[in-house]
């Protein structure tokens, strides 16, 4: 039993790191730190810095353009580029739809789809969320019916984070109505720009419009773009939501917003001291700090177990439920830290954080659906 | 980075679940528990056959120290188990206690003999009104003719009735709360001027308050300087205890998810009551984030002593604390009225559970420990 990492792996950190400290451009890298939004224009120019080092599917194979890192290498990695400011590298297309076409996808789909993937031509969208289909996600009711070599699909789609600026978007649609719900689920990719597709903004609590409703109004599909079996969708949907919990720990954003917790703790005065000297304050923080270690090893832990090529189990959704508690307690910490000055409401000032990170706990299964998998599957209840 | 043990510590790991297993079932342990001394010497006898009292042992004297990753495997088997017997006392805490301040000859003389359960020696340090607080020490020691005598109150000694030799933190210079000045004296338990108070803890393990009236007693190493070694010997049982508290924990989660499942209320078991599926879920939680702690305690405890060291020592006491303490009370919640009772497993694991959270210093303890590590190692 080994805690450190191995010099190989040591190494390879050192290389993420130099390559990271040189490449990530410094405008964006400021709005990271400092918690401004990140544009589209940031986030693809990330994508593809790293895509011309080889880089840019960090999760994927090397048969598929990936760069082959192991579990651990890919954590590494992740935590590297939290530190150092990156912008978050789109999950939708590389750690979503993207797995999902290398599992289930045809020949056709993977040559059409995954280069652009790593490239940025295609920002996806994940089209599963609708108005009446949440956590009970199996009850959607977006009909896609067969009519020749195309789909028709009608629906409404709900909570589609960052569709405006994505120009495909992966759907879960009814295929099947008559037989039981999660049997009748088939998974489409569509192009948006086909007519018939609508995307209207949602405004949030903290004035962000980071999410969208998307409307398909007789939105003709090529049936080659189904993903696998008609109406074996539902597997597909399950596979890609263990990938999606994997990498919600956050533990790596998570050291770098303690980060910034302890310097605006320290820089506030409480009694002509720093805020972080005061006793009650300084146990709430550690409080939160030693769950974040322990967290940490937890997630080595799954990792470990997934590089050895036993099967990533249901502890994914407990790094989800403790990953989104730390996130949202540190951004409530944070505000506290701030004080007054956490009122106003600006992007990128704290109390905009602590509103929007209410979502993570909701969303990629609320963290009351992780119990239900937990209770289910691991306690066998 | 490797979480699962070679083949040759899961042996021994295998080994130890199943001798507890076998021969420590809670009839057995009832047994002992309900006696006149509350531990078993014959047990003891088998833990020292099976090599169980020298994972702490240097090899110079037979033993297998450091034994990280056994000492480990042991300590949760030991702690599911709720072992009476003073296997942290002496086999850890004693054991690098003459390991890390024994001259040679007092390291050839003691551990050999404690590794085969012939003698057990257990750490006396603690003292009343100081708390948690390791330096504060008013337990003096005095030259007498060719030796040592000592005199002072050390209270709630682990194991002090089962001990054959009590191993004293006393001062020979320095303030009460200067960790200069300390040295460690061997005094036997029925020597003269040593008076117990026994009693048991509230989780069954015999203990005592100790008055000692210029006791006579043999300078452990050198003078002055044993607080390094104290603090070592307390780490490593620290790390131990966190261990103990993983085995205890996931018997109780067991326990629970079991009863649960049979326990039958308005025609189904309760267990299909989404309320106490989402009680169990969070015991998981607390558990699985404990171990992992236990696993970080177990390698820094055999590291070299620093601020690092301190702070992740104290950053596993604390998960390990929280844990205990939602396990241990949802686990009695969640039996009912049975959970109350002294007849089953849980309330004995309950108890167990509340005894290692405040063992070695508590939660709230642990926490001011983090922030002071952590202010020092940020230079704040």
């Amino acid at each position: 039993m080994d805690l450190s990492f191995s010099a190989e792996e040591l190494a390879f950190r050192d290389e993420a790191r130099a390559f990271i400290a040189a490449n990530v451009p410094a405008d964006t890298r400021r709005k990271v730190l400092e918690g401004l939004e990140v544009s589209r224009d940031d986030t693809l120019r990330w994508q593809q810095i790293l895509h011309r080092q080889g880089w840019g599917g960090p999760n994927w194979p090397k048969e598929f353009g990936g760069t082959g890192w192991d579990p651990v290498q890919q954590y590494i990695f992740e935590e590297e580029s939290a530190a150092a400011g990156t912008p978050r590298l789109l999950p939708f297309g590389l750690k979503m739809v993207g797995p999902v076409i290398m599992r289930f996808g045809n020949v056709a789909q993977r040559e059409r789809f995954l280069p652009r993937i790593l490239s940025g031509e295609h920002w996806w969208a994940q089209g599963y969320s609708e108005p009446g289909a949440g956590s009970d996600l199996a009850s959607l009711k977006t009909r896609a019916e067969r009519k020749g070599d195309h789909y028709v699909v009608n629906g409404q789609k709900t909570w589609i984070s960052l569709a405006q600026h994505a120009n495909w978007i992966f759907c879960l649609v009814r295929t099947d109505p008559a037989v039981k719900k999660q049997a009748g689920i088939s998974f489409l990719l569509i192009d948006m720009k086909t007519p018939g597709v609508t995307v209207r903004p949602i405004t949030l609590l903290d004035g962000s419009q980071e999410v969208n409703e998307v409307w398909f109004e007789d939105v003709e599909v090529p049936v080659e773009n189904l993903v696998g079996d008609e109406n074996g969708g539902w597997t597909y949907a399950k596979f890609l939501l263990g990938h999606e919990r994997t990498n919600i720990a956050a533990v790596g954003p998570c050291k770098r917003e303690l980060t910034r917790l302890k310097r605006i703790a320290s820089e506030e005065r409480k009694d002509g001291k720093p805020l972080l000297a005061d006793p009650g304050f300084a146990a709430r923080v550690a409080q939160v700090e030693v769950e974040l270690m322990a967290l940490e090893i937890t997630n080595l832990r799954v990792l470990a177990a997934e590089a050895e090529r036993r099967a990533p189990g249901p502890e994914a959704s407990l790094l989800k439920i403790k990953g989104t508690e730390i996130q949202q307690a540190l951004s409530e910490l944070m505000m506290h830290a701030a004080g007054p000055r956490a009122l106003p409401l600006r992007t990128g000032a704290l109390a905009a954080a602590y509103l929007n990170l209410r979502k993570t706990s909701i969303y990629g299964g609320s963290n009351e659906i992780q119990k239900n998998i937990i209770a289910q599957t691991i306690l066998g209840l | 980075m490797r979480f699962t043990p070679t083949p040759e510590q899961q042996q021994l790991g295998d080994m130890v679940q199943r001798f507890l297993g076998e021969q420590y079932s809670l009839e057995v342990r009832r047994k002992i528990l309900d006696s006149r001394e509350g531990w078993s010497r014959e047990i003891w006898s088998k833990l020292g056959e099976l090599g169980l009292l020298s994972l702490q042992v240097p090899e110079e004297q037979g033993g297998m120290a450091p034994a990280v990753v056994e000492t480990l495997l042991t300590a949760t088997a030991t702690g599911k188990a709720m072992l009476l017997e003073p296997w942290v006392s002496s086999a850890i805490i004693a054991t690098v206690l003459i390991r890390e301040l024994g001259s040679a000859q007092q390291r050839e003389e003691m551990l050999p003999v404690m590794a085969a359960g012939d003698r057990i020696a257990v750490p006396a340090h603690l003292e009343p009104g100081a708390r948690y607080d390791p330096k504060v020490i008013a337990t003096v020691a005095r030259r007498s003719g060719g030796g040592w005598t000592v005199k002072g109150q050390k209270s709630v000694v682990l194991h002090a009735p089962a001990a054959d030799v009590l191993l004293v933190s006393a001062r020979t210079s320095g303030a009460p709360d200067e960790p200069a000045g300390m040295s460690l004296l061997a005094v036997a338990r029925e020597g003269p001027g040593v008076a117990l108070s026994p009693y048991r803890t509230l989780d069954g393990i015999c203990a005592a308050d100790v008055e000692l009236a210029d006791a006579p007693g043999t300078l452990i190493g050198s003078e002055g300087t044993a607080f390094a070694g104290l603090t070592a010997a307390f780490d490593q049982g620290l790390a131990v205890r966190c261990a103990e508290a993983v085995g205890a924990l996931q018997a109780t989660l067991d326990a629970t998810v079991e009863y649960t499942k049979t326990r039958q209320q308005f025609g189904v078991p309760i267990a299909r009551f989404q309320a106490l599926q989402h009680r169990m879920a969070d015991m998981l939680i607390h558990v699985e984030q404990a171990r992992s702690m236990s696993y970080l305690a177990a390698m820094r405890a055999a590291e070299t002593p620093g601020q690092e060291r301190r702070r992740a020592l104290a950053a596993a006491k604390v998960v390990v604390g929280n844990a205990c303490r939602f396990v241990g009370q949802q686990a009695v919640q969640l039996h009912g009225g049975m959970g109350v009772t002294d007849e089953i497993a849980v309330s004995h694991l309950f108890r167990r559970l509340t005894a290692l959270e405040m063992a070695l210093g508590d939660t709230a303890h642990h926490l001011e420990q983090f922030v002071a590590a952590s202010a020092e190692a940020e230079g704040t």
